[in-house]
C-alpha cells in the first residue's frame, strides 16, 4: 500500500516537472517563430533603398523608409529631451532622498504608470498639445514616447544608484563636498553605467510604440524633420503598410519589421551585456 | 574673524544649494505622480460633452453609429475584456508554469538564458506582434482549426462563429502570447523571494519537489502570483496594435469565439484621427477614459499584492 502510495508521489512529481518543462519551451517558442518569420521575410526587402529612398506609390516596386528611419530618430531625441532629465532627476530623488512615504507615493505613481496603455497616452497629449495647436506635431509625438520613458528611467535610475557604496557618499561628504556634489560627482559617476543601461532600455521600449504616434505624430510620407509639422516613424509606417492590400507594401513592412527588431533586440542584449560586466551579474 | 565669516556664510550658501537640489528633483520625481492625475482630468474634462449628453447609457448601449451620432461603448468594452479573460485563461497555466520551471527545476546553467529569452519575447513590439498574427497566426487558425471545427460541429459551445481565422478567438490568442512573458517573470520574481526555509523544511518532512512547491512555496507566494496575473490582465486591456490587426473590428456581442469583435483600445486607433463629428471624438474620448480607469484600478492592485508579498516576505525573512 505505501510502496504504491510512494510510487504515485513520484509519478506526479515526474509528471509535474515534464508539464513545467514543456511550459517553458512553449513559451519559447513564439520568440524563434517570430525572429525566423520576421528574418525570413524582411531580409529579402532590406537594402540600400530602403534605407535611403522615399515610399513609392502603389504599384512602383521598390521604394523605402529613409523618411520613417529619420522621423524615428527625431522621435526619440525629442523623447530624451522630455523624458531623460525627468527621469534621471526623479531617480535621484529616489535613492538619495525618497526612503520615506513621499518616496513610496512616487514610487507607486511610476509603477502604475507604466501600466498605463500608450494609446491612453496619445490620446491625453493629443488633448493637451495637438487641440491646442490644431495639427498633428512631431512635437505632440515626442512627448507622448518621453512621458512612456519617464518612469522607466526613473526607476532604473534609482535601482542602480542604490547599488553605488555608502562608503562612497560618506568618503565624498567627509572631504567636505556639499550633498548636491557628492550626488552629481561622487553617486551619479558611479552608478553611470547602470543609468545609461537604463536610458536605452527606455530608448528600446518606446522605438517600438506605434498607438501613441497614431494622434500624435500622425504619418508623413515625404521628408520632415520640423517639429511642427506630423512626421513618419518606422512602427506606424509599418502598421500602414501592413493592413493595406498590397503584396509590395507587405514586403516593406517585414523589411521594417526586420530593421526595427534587430535595432531593440541588439539594444536589449548590449544593455544586457553592459549590466552585466559592471556588476558581475545583470541587473 | 574674517575667515570665520566667510566660512560661515559659504555653508550657508552650501546648505541653500543643497536644499535647492533637493528640491530640483523632488520636483521632478513628482511629475510621475502628477502625470495619471493630469491624464485622469484632461480625458474626463475633453469628453465632458459626451459624459453630459449620453449619461450612464454611454456604457450599457450597443449602438454605435457615428452618421446619426448614436454612441454606446458596450461592445467594446465587451471585446476588451473578453479578449483579456481569453488570454488569461491560456496564459496563466504556461506563465505559471515556465516560471516554476525556472525557478524550482530548471538546471542552475539554463536558468539565466532562459529567463533572459523571456525578457526578449516581452521587449518585441506590439507591432511586431500584429504583423505575425495577421500573416502567420491567422491563416493557420483559419485552415487548421476554425475552418475544419465549423464543418464538423457548427454548433459547437464557444468555438464557433465565422471561421475567418480574423476574431476574438486570434486577438485572444496574441493577446496571450505578449502577457505570458510578463505574468513569467513577475511569477519568477515572487518566487525567487520565497526563503530557501520555507523549501528546506518541506523536503526535510519527505516532500517531494511537486508537494514541496504546492504545500509551502505557492502559498506563501500567493498574492504575489495573483498581482503578476494582474499585471498581465492590465497589459491585456491596453494592448492596442496586435489585437486591432487580428480581431476584426466590428463593434458587435458575439459569444462565438470565432466571431470578429472590437475592444475599447482598437476603435480608438482605427477612429480617432478621423472622427467625423465633434461628439463621435468627444465619444471617443470617453473610452480612452473608461479604459484608463480600467486599467490603473487593475495596475493599482497590481502592485498592492506584489508589494504585500515582497514586504510579508521580508518580515519574516528578518524574523
Amino acid at each position: 500500500m505505501s510502496k504504491r502510495k510512494y510510487a504515485w508521489r513520484k509519478l506526479q512529481n515526474a509528471s509535474v516537472t515534464g508539464i513545467t518543462t514543456l511550459c517553458a519551451l512553449v513559451t519559447l517558442v513564439p520568440l524563434f517563430w517570430i525572429l525566423y518569420y520576421v528574418t525570413s521575410q524582411g531580409i529579402r526587402s532590406v537594402n540600400v533603398a530602403f534605407f535611403t529612398q522615399l515610399p513609392k506609390p502603389v504599384g512602383e516596386p521598390g521604394g523605402g523608409m529613409a523618411n520613417a528611419i529619420l522621423g524615428s530618430g527625431i522621435l526619440l531625441g525629442i523623447a530624451s529631451i522630455v523624458g531623460i532629465p525627468i527621469g534621471i532627476c526623479g531617480g535621484i530623488y529616489l535613492s538619495e532622498f525618497g526612503k520615506n512615504r513621499v518616496g513610496d507615493c512616487i514610487r507607486f505613481a511610476a509603477d502604475v504608470l507604466v501600466g498605463v496603455p500608450s494609446i491612453v497616452i496619445g490620446m491625453f497629449v493629443y488633448a493637451l498639445i495637438v487641440l491646442p495647436m490644431h495639427k498633428f506635431s512631431a512635437l505632440a509625438g515626442g512627448v507622448a514616447l518621453g512621458i512612456m520613458m519617464v518612469p522607466i528611467v526613473m526607476r532604473t535610475t534609482e535601482e542602480s544608484l542604490n547599488m553605488v557604496p555608502s562608503s562612497l557618499r560618506e568618503g565624498s561628504l567627509a572631504l567636505g563636498a556639499a550633498n548636491w556634489q557628492t550626488v552629481v560627482k561622487v553617486v551619479l559617476s558611479a552608478g553611470k553605467a547602470g543609468v545609461i543601461t537604463g536610458v536605452l532600455l527606455s530608448l528600446a521600449r518606446v522605438a517600438g510604440e506605434t498607438a501613441p504616434l497614431l494622434f500624435t505624430a500622425l504619418n508623413n510620407r515625404f521628408w520632415s524633420s520640423s517639429p511642427t509639422e506630423p512626421i513618419a516613424s518606422l512602427p506606424v509606417q509599418i502598421y500602414t503598410y501592413a493592413i493595406a492590400p498590397y503584396d509590395d507594401w507587405h514586403q516593406q513592412a517585414w523589411a521594417g519589421a526586420f530593421v526595427l527588431i534587430v535595432t531593440i533586440l541588439g539594444v536589449n542584449i548590449a544593455a544586457r551585456l553592459l549590466s552585466r560586466n559592471r556588476h558581475g551579474r545583470a541587473i | 574673524m574674517a575667515t570665520d565669516k566667510s566660512v560661515k556664510r559659504n555653508h550657508g550658501g552650501m546648505a541653500r544649494k543643497d536644499r535647492a537640489f533637493k528640491g530640483l528633483t523632488l520636483g521632478l520625481a513628482l511629475t510621475a505622480t502628477a502625470l495619471p492625475i493630469l491624464i485622469a482630468l484632461e480625458l474626463a474634462r475633453t469628453s465632458s460633452p459626451a459624459i453630459h449628453h449620453f449619461g450612464w447609457k454611454f456604457i450599457s448601449s450597443q449602438d454605435w453609429d457615428p452618421v446619426h451620432e448614436l454612441f454606446g461603448a458596450l461592445p467594446f468594452i465587451y471585446g476588451t475584456i473578453v479578449s483579456s479573460i481569453l488570454a488569461l485563461v491560456i496564459a496563466i497555466p504556461l506563465g505559471l508554469g515556465a516560471a516554476i520551471w525556472l525557478v524550482e527545476t530548471a538546471p542552475k546553467s539554463l536558468r539565466a538564458p532562459v529567463g533572459f529569452l523571456v525578457e526578449l519575447l516581452a521587449a518585441i513590439p506590439s507591432i511586431i506582434y500584429g504583423l505575425w498574427g495577421i500573416f502567420v497566426l491567422v491563416p493557420i487558425l483559419r485552415d487548421h482549426i476554425e475552418m475544419p471545427l465549423a464543418l464538423k460541429f457548427p454548433n459547437f459551445p464557444l468555438l464557433s462563429g465565422q471561421p475567418l481565422g480574423i476574431g476574438m478567438l486570434s486577438g485572444g490568442l496574441v493577446l496571450a502570447v505578449m502577457v505570458i512573458p510578463f505574468i513569467t517573470s513577475v511569477s519568477q520574481q515572487v518566487l525567487e523571494a520565497v526563503p530557501n526555509s520555507q523549501r528546506e523544511a518541506a523536503l526535510s518532512l519527505g516532500a517531494t519537489k511537486w508537494e514541496m512547491i504546492r504545500t509551502s512555496v505557492i502559498p506563501y507566494a500567493r498574492s504575489g502570483i495573483v498581482g503578476a496575473i494582474m499585471l498581465g490582465l492590465g497589459r491585456a486591456l491596453g494592448e492596442t496594435m496586435a489585437i486591432t490587426m487580428v480581431i476584426g473590428n466590428v463593434p458587435a456581442i458575439s459569444a462565438h469565439l470565432f466571431d470578429p469583435g472590437y475592444t475599447m483600445a482598437s476603435v480608438l486607433a482605427n477612429e480617432f484621427s478621423e472622427a467625423t463629428s465633434d461628439m463621435h471624438r468627444f465619444a471617443l474620448v470617453e473610452i480612452g477614459l473608461l479604459l484608463f480607469i480600467l486599467a490603473i484600478i487593475v495596475n493599482i492592485c497590481a502592485r498592492l499584492l506584489i508589494s504585500k508579498t515582497a514586504k510579508g516576505i521580508a518580515e519574516t525573512g528578518t524574523a
